[in-house]
């Protein structure tokens, strides 16, 4: 894949990942969030991960993302755009992210793993919604089921939950 | 880099665009005309012959109106709306093959091997137009009809990838060229009569691939906020939905991004029920570009026939209230869509392979 492409979508996650936490608009949060969803999106499909890519943005940007904006938007925003900014709260959240940061380099650069450049993937010969859908159905089997039970039992919490209140 | 491939590209999507931006002008000129004729008027006939120039005429009305900016709205969303509602209508058409080959480049953009999800990845993105549209707008009506589009939207996106399912089970492929090439080799999904018709299979077969469509073009009138599923823009209720605080372009663009997602959305159902490009007894576009011209020109043609459907349902049927038609959505096409998968499981399951 052309490098370029690389940076120029990591760049683009990190500006509006940043975007995320520094707007006060919880709108333009969620909008950017998107944007990032969108540039994770690219960054999987330039290792030929189609399907993954996909999914990210029919799920994440275009399912998950909506119901944020449709529960935000019923929201008050006055509240939190009026509210002031805690400067001594920011310095110390900045440092912590700094030193974070510096600390991950470091143990990185320790990493011997890291020192080598990687192999070059060898790309696969199949269709990856294949491959996907080979190893769902044979080799984790179980776990699938199993996370389609967790996620019945979540929606019919939902709607106890739901149901409720109602009364 | 490919220079001939970028440059081939490159041709493609401008004449792919330059020919949807025409329909969908002379949709805008169809559904007036076609709304007249059912209501036993006339209809625009003024500009030029048959009124065949109003297209023109609306589009320089359009331009040449004062851009206004209502004073209360949130200004960079108020302007970013009417392009989120354009772009992913548009974006969508990259995956679908609309004709065979010419001069042995295939006609289509980008033959990615998750096509239909790429489809509705970029589809389900087209409901932030809306929904910043009515929420910037800062005013009740728009907001009310933004909230009512997201969640209709939502809604009928589960029925919509619900109902393809089977079509996969069945060709085994999520890339459109591949569905197109299946129903050239055995008949049309829906159409068991084209092609070999004694054969039981096909209209065994036939039944769910039948319900899917009807499920999938019932729900794409959803998405396309087209009646009797307008909610988000009802105009007894909301005035004009999301769109009331726009004027001259901007609303435009709303406008023609309504025909723009009825175009992409018929070239989806064709693509997928239809035989895409194919016709019973035209060869395809290695025959010669003869061929290939009338290929795509037969793909245009069968658009054609399904957008004068969505016209003929708009002024037929009457408008859904809306607990309606959240109940329609998840209470009866969900279920249908879902125990279809199970129907069309089975026979295939139980078919003898090929």
């Amino acid at each position: 894949m052309n490098p370029f492409l690389f940076w120029f979508f990591a760049f683009l996650m990190l500006v509006f990942g940043a975007a995320v936490i520094i707007n006060r608009n919880p709108i333009a949060s969620a909008l950017s969030l998107v944007i990032c969803f969108m540039g994770l999106s690219a960054l999987f499909m330039s290792l030929d991960a189609f399907f993954i890519g996909i999914i990210q943005v029919l799920v994440y940007a275009g399912a998950v993302m909506v119901l944020f904006l449709f529960i935000i938007m019923l929201l008050d925003l006055r509240a939190e755009n009026l509210r002031k900014i805690n400067y001594v709260a920011v310095a110390g959240g900045a440092a912590v992210a700094v030193v974070f940061f510096i600390q991950i380099c470091f143990v990185v650069g320790q990493l011997n793993a890291a020192k080598q450049p990687f192999p070059a993937l060898t790309s696969a010969k199949t269709d990856d919604v294949h491959n996907i859908g080979l190893l769902l159905f044979t080799n984790y089997n179980l776990p699938f089921q199993i996370i389609g039970v967790l996620v019945l039992v979540a929606t019919i919490g939902v709607v106890v939950l739901s149901k409720r209140e109602l009364k | 880099m490919d220079y001939a491939f970028i440059f081939s590209s490159l041709i493609k999507i401008a004449a792919l665009l330059a020919v949807v931006l025409g329909i969908m002008n002379y949709a805008v000129y169809a559904e007036r005309r076609i709304s007249a004729l059912i209501q036993d008027r006339l209809g625009p006939n003024r500009v030029g012959p048959a009124g065949l120039f109003q297209p023109i005429a609306d589009a320089a009305k359009f331009l040449l109106k004062e851009d206004f900016t209502p004073a209360h709205v949130n200004t960079f969303y108020y302007w970013l709306a009417p392009c989120l509602a354009m772009i992913p209508a548009i974006t969508t058409l990259a995956v679908v093959p609309f004709g065979s080959s010419l001069f042995g480049v295939p006609m289509v953009i980008a033959d990615i091997n998750v096509g239909v999800l790429f489809v509705f990845a970029i589809a389900s993105l087209g409901v932030y137009g809306i929904v910043i549209a009515g929420w910037s707008s800062n005013s009740k009506y728009p907001f009310l009809g933004g909230v009512r589009s997201s969640s209709q939207m939502i809604s009928y996106e589960l029925s919509l990838g619900l109902a393809v399912i089977p079509v996969f089970l069945l060709v085994g492929q999520l890339r459109l060229t591949e569905v197109v090439r299946y129903q050239i080799e055995n008949g049309w999904l829906i159409a068991p009569f084209v092609g070999d018709w004694g054969n039981l299979q096909k209209w065994l077969l036939a039944i769910p691939m039948m319900i899917s469509f009807v499920v999938f073009t019932i729900a794409i009138f959803a998405e396309t906020n087209r009646l009797p599923f307008d909610l988000p823009e009802a105009e007894t209720e909301l005035v004009g939905g999301y769109h009331t605080e726009y004027g001259s372009m901007k609303f435009g663009l709303f406008f023609l991004g309504e025909y723009v997602a009825m175009i992409t959305g018929s070239a989806i159902i064709v693509t997928l029920f239809l035989g895409g490009w194919h016709f019973p007894g035209v060869p395809d576009g290695s025959h010669g570009w003869g061929w290939g011209l009338l290929n795509i020109f037969i793909f245009f043609s069968k658009i054609a026939g399904l957008l004068f459907v969505f016209i003929w349902v708009r002024w037929t049927l009457p408008r859904f209230r809306y607990d309606q038609l959240m109940r329609l959505g998840w209470v009866f096409f969900f279920e249908i869509a879902l125990v279809n998968i199970f129907i069309a499981a089975i026979i295939i399951a139980y078919l003898p392979s090929k």
